[in-house]
């Protein structure tokens, strides 16, 4: 395994050379939530608006036709790097969330009634479960849960025991997790669902950046990502869908560009995939996204993959082996680059705002997976998460940085200046304690 | 020198009266007298306060306690607030605003960290209306825009913990 040339790929990313606070260099290690853009995906959406912007599909004129090349050569982009059958199974949203809401919507709408199953991962991301919830409320579906192990693992076997268990009409799960960092094996989990019957959606969100996906060897009947978790730009998603389920979903968002005709009677819809995208769609945005993938592949994502582990495995040892931190995640090669923790008594904030004092950018909170983090028994944690750009230099100051975390909260038998005061007879008493 | 967009640093923020308050906090526990109470969270990022108070006939907080789970600014800035409170009267505590918070807290704070340092503020705002044994009292107030449209204090953006 091998690092990547970071020293030539982050001449590609301005931001990474600035300081923050106090004048220190910029650590940038919260990539799970966003990632940075290299150079050559703001020039795409730079020389698109200063050159040849206008809507797409609509005018008969040079500008549009020219957006529209791009446009739709940023499908095929797309398709490629899913390796998707063909570029009609591409449908731009705004997000990985807009994405599993039209499946919600469109698909869960008409497939879905009471009783039936919807199956879950505990460590989704909240938008690939609030959906569902929403779903539940409409039709009175059930939204099940597969738990993780005392090692926050998932076996094979625990899947295929829920599978068979609530025989679901959907199972959708996250093909890495934002919070634990597991890599799941999404091909094999495919193929359980396939065996019950089971309509399968993958979130990519957190795969699509890190590691090759291929829709037709998973075969994935729905799977979707966001721009900017792979260097993208904010404000796209893509949904991929089988052609046939496609075919069948009825439309979600109405409005132009989604129709063939409309009467003062009603519609008719049009093919795919404009079908799906009701109004003028992310045009930039898209154009954008396209560099973007061109740029990993280019790399290479089975190198990034190998960069991310090796850094991840740096992380992980490094936490590990620091009193009072506790991984909350599975063994190093069970996942890639991300890494969340705790520390013994000090709060996911303090944690975050002390590592921002030494210019490291990590992430706190729940990550968007409260379920998970209920089921763990935490109310957050400080997540970092490496990209093809970090550095083993950069995790030591992590490393170091986390490290000098519980000395600075440590107490220390301190007293308020208030009581001090008021014990020395220099202040007013305060009133009468009560019973507490 | 810094500039104003710049997050200020750790020391600024964990100031010595901060973390005083933190290890050694002003009236944390429960009040068994307690006349009026209320419950608050940050559910973006799992800060809790709970705060009690006991008004006494003549309109004032005789008593106020708290306790809660979270970080230093939160539970600092419960402390400091109820330290501060104690003994005035229900129209002194209503005036004292989102703004005399951040003044009495001290450090300066960004827009997603003042989102903790006011928990404690609008639970209590929120105690002062809610006697114990009506309807109101299990309410939670959720830390979160909507009761300051008119402040001009700003609470920042969704907060650290809902983008991914």
């Amino acid at each position: 395994m091998n690092l990547l040339d970071t020293d030539r790929i982050r001449q590609d990313f301005p931001v990474l050379h600035r300081t923050v606070t106090g004048g220190h260099p910029l650590v940038y290690l919260d990539n799970a939530a966003s990632t940075q853009r290299p150079r050559a995906v703001i020039e795409a959406m730079d020389e698109c608006y200063l050159n040849y912007y206008s809507n797409v599909h609509r005018g008969i004129h040079m500008l549009s036709e020219q957006s529209t090349r791009a446009y739709e050569a940023a499908r095929r982009t797309t398709a490629d790097f899913l390796n998707a059958a063909s570029a009609r199974e591409i449908i731009f949203t705004a997000g990985t969330t807009a994405a599993i809401n039209t499946v919600a919507r469109a698909w869960g709408d008409a497939n879905i009634s009471a009783g039936d199953g919807i199956l879950l991962l505990i460590s989704e991301h909240h938008a690939n479960i609030v959906p569902w919830h929403q779903l539940a409320a409409r039709t009175g579906c059930r939204v099940e849960f597969i738990p993780i192990d005392e090692n926050f693992e998932i076996t094979d076997t625990v899947v295929a025991e829920y599978l068979e268990r609530h025989r679901p009409k959907l199972f959708a799960f996250g093909a890495a997790s934002n919070t634990l960092g597991s890599e799941y094996p999404v091909q094999r989990w495919t193929k359980l669902a396939h065996d019950i019957g089971a309509t399968v959606l993958i979130d990519a969100a957190q795969a699509a950046p890190h590691q090759r996906i291929d829709v037709q060897a998973w075969e994935a009947d729905f799977l979707v990502f966001s721009g900017h978790k792979v260097c993208g730009p904010t404000g796209i998603g893509v949904l991929y869908g089988k052609q046939a389920l496609l075919e069948e979903m009825p439309a979600f968002l109405g409005g132009g560009g989604m129709i063939l005709n409309v009467t003062t009677d009603g519609f008719t819809t049009h093919e795919l995939p404009e079908k799906f995208e009701a109004g003028t769609p992310p045009i930039v945005e898209a154009i954008g996204l396209a560099v973007a993938l061109k740029y990993l592949s280019e790399i290479g994502l089975d190198r990034i993959h190998e960069h991310e582990q090796l850094l991840g495995r740096k992380v992980d040892a490094g936490l590990r082996a620091i009193e009072g931190v506790r991984v909350i995640g599975p063994s190093a090669d069970k996942k890639a680059g991300i890494n969340s923790f705790v520390i013994e008594n000090v709060h996911a904030h303090d944690v975050s705002q002390f590592l921002d004092a030494r210019g490291v950018a990590v992430r706190a909170g729940h990550h968007c997976t409260m379920p998970l983090h209920q089921a763990i028994g935490v109310t957050a944690t400080a997540r970092a998460s490496c990209y093809l750009y970090n550095t083993l230099e950069e995790v030591d100051v992590l490393l170091a940085a986390v490290a000098d975390v519980r000395a600075r909260f440590a107490k220390t038998g301190r007293r308020r200046r208030s009581r001090s005061l008021s014990e020395s007879g220099l202040a007013e008493p305060q009133s009468t304690e009560p019973s507490s | 020198m810094p500039q104003p967009q710049d997050s200020p640093n750790d020391q600024d923020i964990y100031q010595e009266h901060v973390l005083d308050h933190y290890e050694d906090p002003y009236n944390r526990g429960s009040l068994a007298t307690a006349t009026h109470a209320h419950d608050g969270k940050n559910p973006l990022c799992g800060d809790k306060i709970h705060v009690d108070l006991r008004l006494d006939e003549q309109g004032r907080v005789a008593d106020a306690w708290f306790d809660g789970d979270g970080c230093v600014i939160s539970q600092a800035s419960a402390s400091m607030l109820l330290e501060a409170i104690e003994g005035k009267t229900v129209e002194e505590v209503a005036a004292f605003s989102a703004e005399n918070m951040l003044q009495l807290f001290g450090p300066q704070l960004t827009p997603n960290r003042q989102k903790c340092c006011l928990l404690s503020w609008k639970v209590l705002q929120g105690a002062l209306m809610r006697p114990i044994g009506t309807d109101a009292a299990p309410c939670v107030t959720e830390n979160d825009d909507e009761l300051d449209s008119e402040n001009k204090t700003a609470f920042g953006g969704p907060s650290l913990s809902e983008e991914q």
